[in-house]
């Protein structure tokens, strides 16, 4: 074991982690958001693959990564306002609505991936970044200043989230409605329109982080790319109680035992894969239970609003 | 919307509701009702529940239209489609369930749905700057950096006022204040009340408890069955008067007598209990209570009363200490046991942890006791026998309802209270928990209750009243038990201590003290 863990393989551990980080960050901030609203979105990982595809697709036929950029947001804004209509016009059950939406994403990813795409080809996507200066730091410029534009981005998105929930204008609005859209409503808070507002943004990053995933970490789309990582995005806003930096750290302890457990297999460590594999998971489920007596959701979570009005 | 720290502009001074009709499915909740308020006055509004009060205050704050008539503000007429075009044209309310965001600070509730200066950047700093100074000006002692959860009900009510006043507000609307306060926050309440009015603000006050309405109302409008009866001026007017005009019939508060006690039914002896804040909220209760006897709670809110109920119930665990039923040892008995045992209880929160909102009110009304022999017919329902005594039961406690099959939530307030009350009370225990019984209901409906509450006494039950009235502790109450800080201060007779003895001792004045 000694040996195995030589600093060359921290390092390289690390560095995969900061990586590996980068799609949950987007996708818990945007699920944040959406329930920080009152609106628990399911669908993230449907939103996710069908981003991802859109996203690799801009890319194999244009060369160009700031149209995916593009196409994943409105894959997302279309997408989000889908959902915002079933869950929030509609008051439609929430947790049916978002697993109608991951089912729909998945189907329309592998259709389209079948029919525009067919086999797997790799593209050039996002390059490495160096940060000027920061970059030749020892150790330290190689794990946080390499690295290609949205992982950047997506550890930027912590502390702008941050501030834009606890310190604008439709940041206390998204809190209020979530909490008590009645409230909210009798002063002249449009209930609505905030949690159209919250899911559709929620959906926009979710179409990104799976952006991120095929044109900058992995470079390639196949079927069922996420696997399931949208679900995991979801958990982790419960275990960062719904504060950015809480999902920081949870997104980090998550990639770091993921990178772990990839860096173990590559080196050839006698475990079975399939355990290996399962090892994040199960450290999701533990950490979940652990912290789940202390968090307190939004107390208008999962819960439609009307004024009561016949 | 307007800017949070702009000047105030000019504030308006009358408000009027004319000919207003508002229908809802099987319900006439309001027809042709006139309604004005000028500045500088408290104008009260009052009516049995289910009258059509809320549902008017409803429409002049714009959550429903009207379906007729006419509202004008300083005069010009307006259409209000949401509770934001009612706040810019002047209007504030304060609902009969609070509308506060827990989890937020006083001045981000305050903040809430205005623009900043600072647009999109909160101006937090300066909405609590104005927030101390309207605090100042009005005397509505609050701090602006406290949450929400931490405030007692009385500074929640005056977060809600100052929200109200923050918008400029020249017209106020409190839908029920003083339902959830205790006798020193109602004056507190009234005191802020006059100052407010005295500087150029109107206020429409609804409330069941007439002396409040002749203490602090300049006039007062009275509804019965959507209708308009009638507009007078308290000048002259009596206590009587109000009620015929209420009720079409006089109700005098009842004649009590002594009653011979029994046995003793309910003991309890060193019992301890946490609160919802890991802190500890019964430190160490003592008390007995006697079949045919009302054993009455005094205290103010948050001394442990909601506490010891639920331990009495079973809702709430207790840490130590014995309760005993009968000589039977309950303390650890499962609540449903205790029922089958002979006990009943009439919660605070009726709406939460009383009635299913969705459910017709039949099925409310048989929630408990539906596997009744007397309500089955083997492994059947017996419908008829459940139709027929709901019919008598929304008739003898005049809950007001188009049909039996109306879901309660489409009743008003006092009418689910109700609703409850007569399922508790229908059964025959051996043991009574009153928490708040009369809370938010009519006083035709009070005098009910409290008959049924004595009559129940008077065939054997023992009865533990928490109310946070005073003057319905007193009138009902063989004995008064005073709550202070988890524990009983002092245990007095009927009439044995005065209302200021008895304020002393819910102060933490001990017993011998309070009672020189
Ligand atoms: N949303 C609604 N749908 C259907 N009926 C309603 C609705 N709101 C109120 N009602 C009915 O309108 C009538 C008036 O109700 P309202 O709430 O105005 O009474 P209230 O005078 O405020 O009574 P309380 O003193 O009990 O609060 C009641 O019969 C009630 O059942
Ligand atoms: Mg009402």
């Amino acid at each position: 074991m000694e040996q195995v863990l030589s600093q060359a393989v921290l390092v390289g551990i690390i560095t995969s982690a900061i990586r590996l980080a980068t799609p949950y960050i987007f996708a818990s901030i945007g699920e944040a958001f959406s329930q920080t609203s009152g609106v628990v979105n399911l669908g993230v990982d449907g939103i996710m693959l069908v981003g991802a595809f859109m996203a690799y697709y801009v890319v194999l036929k244009t060369g160009n990564v700031w149209f995916a950029v593009l196409a994943a947001m409105l894959v997302g804004i279309a997408m989000g306002l889908l959902m915002s209509f079933i869950s929030v016009s509609m008051r439609a059950e929430q947790g049916i609505s978002g697993i109608g939406l991951y089912m729909l994403g998945l189907g329309l990813s592998s259709l389209l991936f079948k029919v525009l795409v067919g086999s797997v080809q790799t593209i050039e996507g996002f390059k490495p970044l160096d940060i000027p200066f920061l970059a030749d730091i020892p150790v330290i410029g190689e794990i946080f200043f390499k690295n290609s534009l949205p992982v950047y981005v997506a550890f930027l998105l912590i502390p702008a989230a941050w501030w834009f929930l606890e310190k604008t204008t439709w940041g206390l609005k998204i809190r209020a409605v979530g909490q008590n859209p009645a409230a909210a409503d009798s002063l002249g808070v449009d209930v609505i329109k905030v949690r159209y507002f919250a899911v559709t943004f929620g959906a926009v990053l979710a179409s990104l982080a799976g952006a991120s995933l095929s044109t900058a970490l992995v470079n390639l789309f196949q079927e069922n790319l996420t696997a399931g990582l949208g679900f995991i995005a979801v958990a982790l806003v419960y275990f960062g109680g719904w504060k950015p930096v809480g999902i920081l750290v949870g997104a980090l302890l998550f990639s770091t035992v993921n990178a772990f457990q990839l860096w173990m297999q590559v080196l050839g460590v006698d475990i079975p894969s399939d355990v290996a594999v399962m090892l994040p998971y199960l450290l999701t489920i533990v950490a979940l239970v652990a912290v789940t007596s202390r968090i307190r959701p939004p107390a208008a979570l999962n819960k439609p609003f009307d004024r009561g009005e016949n | 919307m307007s800017n949070s720290s702009s000047p105030a502009q000019a504030r308006i001074t009358s408000v009027e509701m004319r000919n207003i009709v508002k229908r809802f499915p099987g319900v006439l909740a309001n027809y042709n009702v006139n309604f004005d308020v000028k500045a500088g006055e408290v104008h009260a509004l009052l009516g049995e529940n289910g009258a059509g009060k809320s549902t008017l205050m409803r429409q002049l704050y714009g959550l429903y239209k009207p379906d007729e008539g006419q509202i004008l503000v300083d005069g010009k007429e307006l259409v209000f489609n949401s509770p934001a075009d009612a706040i810019r044209s002047g209007i504030g309310m304060i609902h009969q369930h609070f509308m506060l965001v827990p989890t937020l600070t006083v001045t981000e509730n305050v903040a809430l749905g205005l623009s900043s200066t600072r647009e999109p950047m909160l101006d937090l700093d300066l909405v609590e700057k104005r927030v101390l100074e309207l605090s100042k000006l009005y005397g509505l002692k609050v701090d602006p950096t406290a949450y929400i959860w931490q405030l007692s009900v009385g500074e929640q009510q005056r977060v809600e006022i100052i929200k109200a006043l923050y918008r400029n507000a020249g017209i106020i609307i409190l839908d029920e204040p003083t339902a959830v306060l205790t006798p020193q926050e109602v004056n507190d309440l009234f005191a802020i009340l006059k100052k407010i009015t005295a500087q150029g603000h109107g206020f429409i006050f609804i409330s069941h408890k007439l002396h409040e309405v002749m203490a602090i109302c300049d006039r007062v409008t009275v509804l019965r069955d959507g209708q308009m009866i009638g507009t007078r001026s308290t000048e002259g007017i009596t206590r009587d008067d109000l009620v015929k005009m209420m009720v079409g019939r006089d109700v005098k508060p009842l004649p009590l007598q002594d009653h011979p006690e029994g046995e003793v039914r309910i003991k309890v002896a060193g019992l301890r209990a946490m609160g919802d804040r890991d802190a500890e909220t019964l430190r160490g209760v003592d008390l007995e209570i006697r079949s045919g006897e009302i054993l009455g709670i005094a205290g103010v809110s948050g001394n442990g009363q909601r506490e010891l109920a639920q331990c009495l119930t079973g809702l709430r665990r207790a840490s130590a200490g014995t309760i005993l039923l009968d000589g039977e040892d309950i303390t650890h008995m499962p609540l449903l046991q205790r029922m089958s045992a002979g006990q009943a209880y009439i919660p605070e929160e009726r709406m939460q942890d009383g009635a299913i909102r969705e459910f017709s009110v039949q099925e409310n009304l048989f929630l408990r006791d539906h596997s009744a022999p007397e309500n089955t017919h083997g492994i059947f329902l017996n419908f008829k026998r459940m139709e027929q005594r709901t019919r008598e039961v929304v008739k003898e406690y005049s809950v007001k309802t188009p049909t039996i099959e109306t879901p309660i939530k489409n009743l008003s307030g006092g009418n689910i209270q109700k609703l409850i009350l007569a399922r508790e009370l229908s059964r025959q225990p051996k043991f009574l928990i009153a928490a708040q019984p009369t809370r938010g209901v009519d006083i035709g409906a009070t005098e009910y209750i409290h008959q049924k509450l004595l009559e129940q006494r008077d065939s054997g039950t023992a009865i533990l009243l928490i109310s946070e009235d005073l003057d319905e502790t007193r009138s009902l109450s063989d004995r008064i038990a005073v709550m202070f800080e988890g524990k009983i201060v002092g245990i007095v007779k009927r009439n044995q201590a005065t209302v200021e003895q008895i304020g002393l001792m819910m102060a933490g004045v001990s017993m011998a003290e309070a009672m020189k």
